[in-house]
């Protein structure tokens, strides 16, 4: 269900979830460092993924997010810079040729924290994202998509002149 | 206060592209001020697309999205003169929503 107080009701939750409301202590228990093997947050789900963006490596913040590993492919084509100046803002896109496209990730290997964001595709929108994302240096960045239920991922390495994340 | 949120919206008959530019410092929690001292992250975490009532794109955001940052998709359908409305939630509970024309 989505409404106007989407983003309030978000908040709420995370409250929620902190004071181990009964409903709620699955998603509770997330919080903790366990295997992320249960209920992973799938697309349709409008919770935020804390786990996710907490995760320190790109693999573990796809897992937390998906539940399953990407496989790459040559049909999901990223488009970045070869060189950013700027670590704080460097553009990247992905378009991809994949049908049934649910949700696009973008993560930063090298960031202190890898996943950067992640779009949800509802039926009739277009899997052709562009956004603006911070690198701390020169890394890979990795855009997965899910497609039809599967995983894929396309990598792209951006060398980085000054970094964007302070480090 | 004028909105945070700038929105294009372009039908081209068939599709519409939506362009995004918010007004937020994106702060990452990683980064240090003059003094040494962490700034607090401080960083949009949630940003939905509503058209006709249903949501044609949702972001889930974390540090690592640029200061003011900006987005741009496209959605099948959307007419000329109809709105398009925009919401952003962040990591603090503030929240900011706008509504836009398709032209």
């Amino acid at each position: 269900m989505r409404n106007n107080d989407n983003g309030f009701s978000a908040t709420r939750r995370l409250i929620l979830q902190g004071a181990g409301a009964a409903a709620l202590v699955g998603l509770g228990s997330s919080f903790g460092n366990l295997p992320f093997g249960f209920a992973p947050a799938n697309a349709a789900n409008d919770k935020y993924p804390d786990e996710a963006f907490k995760a320190k490596s790109d693999a573990d913040a796809i897992k937390a997010l998906y539940g399953k590993t990407a496989e790459a492919s040559d049909k999901v084509k990223v488009d970045a810079p070869e060189i950013a100046e700027n670590g704080a803002v460097v553009p990247v896109s992905v378009t991809t040729t994949l049908a049934d496209v649910t949700s696009i990730s973008f993560l930063v290997a090298e960031n202190p924290v890898a996943l950067v964001a992640s779009y949800k595709i509802p039926a009739g929108t277009m899997a052709n994202v562009a956004n603006r994302i911070k690198m701390a240096k020169t890394s890979n960045v990795i855009v997965v998509v899910e497609a039809g239920g599967k995983l894929y991922s396309a990598t792209k390495e951006v060398k980085v002149t000054v970094g964007g994340c302070g480090g | 206060m004028a909105s945070t949120i700038r929105v294009r919206a372009t039908s081209s008959g068939e599709t519409t592209e939506v362009q995004a530019l918010i007004q937020h410092p994106m702060d990452s929690g990683f980064i240090k001020d003059s003094k040494g001292e962490i700034i607090p992250p401080h960083f949009i975490q949630q940003l939905t697309f509503e058209y006709d009532g249903k949501p044609v794109f949702t972001a889930d955001w974390g540090g690592g999205v640029s200061k003011d940052p900006y987005v741009k998709f496209v959605f099948k359908g959307g007419k000329k003169g109809d709105e398009l409305k925009v919401s952003w939630v962040d990591n603090k509970g503030a929240t900011d929503t706008t509504t836009a024309k398709i032209q």
